[in-house]
């Protein structure tokens, strides 16, 4: 019962500062956190599997990636002491918070809706945790799924959705290489040789 | 001894974070993350249920899933770097442009 | 408290301390080896043959003064080091470096010489690999300087990169024997063909073993690969900025890093522990000398070639060492099934 806790107290807790705080590099770490508590989680649940493919695909990969992105567009960080003491304003548009933004004025009726959202659900949390009964229980002796017998029904039973999804990753590559591709001007693709001149000076190139 | 409702109660809230994230949040690679929350609070119910049920398909069901959830967040990065080269903001309410 | 969890506890806390103690000994190695190879001395002057070098390198950078850039990441620039540290130590819990003792009969029932013995060891080991990118990536964004920020992301971009290969090789090895677990990989080396031959993967799959060698290298950034840590190019890449024990976590992290990589290639493709002359219950001995020997083969490398080229390196990441490992994976899986290896 321990480790159940403890993993979904970090999980929880690291899911609330990912969308609780201002800095992106830290959400992805702490993403990286939770995923890494949800890879004990799926231990627990007899699927070690699961949980190591958790982290090499998605703790190990995508998160790589976010954090590529991240770092390329400079996504603002908070600003540093130097920076406030030279009076440089952080790039503002992009500073998200949970404090209400003055040019974020949300329609009348979504505060309440979101509110009511809110409520709906911590009732239904404190019903389901409270109530006596139903049939869910304790987990049964499940038969030990090892990774072999994974293997045979990914490949027998799922070997469809396997290709399909294959080529799902073939055609996300390409379309994520086209979609950050940068724009050359067709003018500089007429143009052979090197391009700018460089070196001290330039004019007499 | 966790029970399957332990996991779901667990996946819901995790679920309602995951939701909340992409309301609140003004930067489209944090809306990106919280999606990713709430790919993962599924796949935590997925595989309670498989145990619970005790057969491998919640485990394969959650490969797939990871799987696609790599492919949407590759796609969805190279937008959000196209989106920013042309307006230099993360902020998705500067890309107005189709209201009316 | 039972004998076994005392046999384990020591265990780990030996592994633990073996692994720092080998860090030490490779910077002796590999000072000694260059020299040998660039035809000087190298350390004579601290100790015997400079032996105890390696404890005036520890004792110096624990001295130095510990640095931080005023505008770098104060958490982040504190964590980088110990991902690295603790990513290259954990990997080597799953590794097994010696066969079932009982230790001259003071346990009941014999105890494996590995930390953890799970049957998803190959996964772990990948999963722990792909962590020690955040290390990495996270040094170079946190030093807030133009040299750590690229050869943070180039050492990272190259390490995922050569992270499938490596896995693909993983995969051949892991066709052949059936089972995840890097113990049940070993026992299946066990004895010889014809007397003479060892039953070790490497001679099935002699390509499976380069590629996971290259991958292994280019995974732990070593030279021919070590361009994003270039003198030449990058001061010191990543860890530019970090002084004292920071650098020397890094440092650390680098070294054990090839021990495990070594360790790894040992189980999978030379046999382990298995070897003629020694009882199985000294195993250990034939483990250390081929991890020595490969060890060796990575300083040898280092000294010899030139380093590649950024895009070199990534062009043959990509578009050479990835289709020689696919191509390898699918002639050992015909191979497998056709004539039952």
């Amino acid at each position: 019962m321990i480790p159940f806790y403890l993993f979904g107290a970090v999980a929880v807790t690291a899911s609330l500062l990912v969308i609780g705080q201002r800095n992106p590099i830290y959400s992805v770490l702490l993403l990286i956190t939770s995923f890494g508590a949800l890879a004990g989680l799926y231990v627990l649940l007899d699927a070690p599997f699961v949980a190591a493919i958790q982290i090499i695909v998605y703790a190990g990969a995508i998160m790589v990636l976010f954090l590529f992105v991240v770092m390329l567009l400079n996504a603002p960080h908070e600003d540093t002491e130097e920076d406030l003491a030279r009076g440089i304003a952080a790039q503002s548009s992009a500073k998200g918070t949970l404090a209400p933004d003055t040019r974020w004025a949300p329609a009348p009726g979504v505060r309440v809706f979101g509110a009511s959202l809110a409520t709906l659900f911590v009732l239904e949390v404190v019903w389901a945790l409270t109530r006596r009964g139903g049939e869910s229980g304790e987990f049964a002796r499940a038969p030990v799924t090892s990774v072999g017998a994974i293997g045979r029904s990914l490949f027998t039973d799922y070997g469809f959705a396997f290709e399909v999804t294959s080529v799902l990753i073939l055609v996300a590559m390409v379309g994520a290489v086209v979609l950050a591709r940068r724009e050359r001007p067709s003018a500089a693709k007429a143009e052979p040789g090197v391009g700018r001149p460089h070196g001290r000076h330039p004019e007499r190139a | 001894m966790p029970t399957l409702d332990h996991y779901l109660v667990l996946s819901a809230v995790l679920f309602a974070i995951g939701t909340a994230g992409v309301f609140l949040r003004r930067n489209v690679i944090t809306i990106l993350l919280a999606i990713e929350i709430m790919l993962n609070a599924v796949n935590l119910t997925f595989v309670a249920f498989g145990r619970a049920l005790g057969s491998s398909d919640g485990q394969i069901i959650v490969f797939f899933v990871i799987t696609v959830a790599a492919a949407e967040a590759a796609v969805g990065l190279a937008i959000v770097i196209a989106l920013f080269r042309h307006r230099e903001s993360l902020n998705p309410d500067t890309f107005t442009t189709l209201k009316w | 408290m039972t004998p076994l969890l005392v046999a384990q506890l020591v265990l780990t806390l030996f592994v633990f301390v073996m692994l720092l103690n080998s860090a030490a000994a490779m910077v002796y190695m590999e000072r000694k080896v260059a020299a040998l190879l660039q035809q000087r001395v190298g350390p004579y002057l601290v100790g015997p043959k400079g032996l105890l070098q390696p404890i005036a390198d520890v004792v110096k950078l624990m001295f130095k003064e510990e640095l931080r850039p005023a505008a770098a990441d104060r958490f982040l620039f504190a964590l980088a080091p110990i991902i690295s540290a603790t990513a290259a130590i954990a990997a080597f819990a799953v590794v097994p470096f010696g066969a079932e003792t009982t230790f001259f009969g003071l346990l009941d029932e014999p105890l494996r010489l590995q930390v953890a013995d799970v049957n998803v060891a190959m996964l772990v080991l990948f999963a722990i690999a792909s962590m020690s990118v955040y290390g990495i990536v996270l040094a170079g964004w946190s030093s807030n300087s133009k040299y750590s920020l690229l050869g943070g992301l180039r050492s990272s971009a190259q390490m995922i990169s050569y992270e499938l290969s490596y896995g693909l090789a993983l995969a051949s090895v892991l066709l052949l024997a059936n089972s995840l677990s890097l113990a049940d990989v070993v026992d299946r080396q066990a004895g010889s063909w014809f007397v003479v031959l060892p039953r070790w993967h490497v001679f099935l799959q002699p390509v499976g073993f380069v590629v996971f060698m290259i991958a292994g290298i280019a995974e732990t950034n070593r030279a021919p690969f070590d361009f994003p840590e270039a003198e030449q190019e990058l001061v010191a890449g990543y860890h530019t900025e970090y002084s004292s024990m920071s650098f020397a976590m890094f440092f650390l992290a680098e070294y054990i890093n090839m021990v495990t990589v070594s360790a790894v290639a040992t189980d999978l493709f030379l046999g382990g522990w298995h070897g003629p002359f020694l009882p199985a219950s000294l195993g250990w001995i034939w483990f250390l000398i081929k991890v020595g020997a490969i060890l060796f083969f990575y300083v040898w490398m280092r000294w010899t070639l030139p380093r590649f080229r950024y895009d070199q390196l990534m062009t043959f990441g990509w578009k050479v060492l990835l289709p020689v490992a696919v191509v390898n994976l699918i002639v050992t899986a015909a191979g497998v099934l056709y004539f039952g290896l």
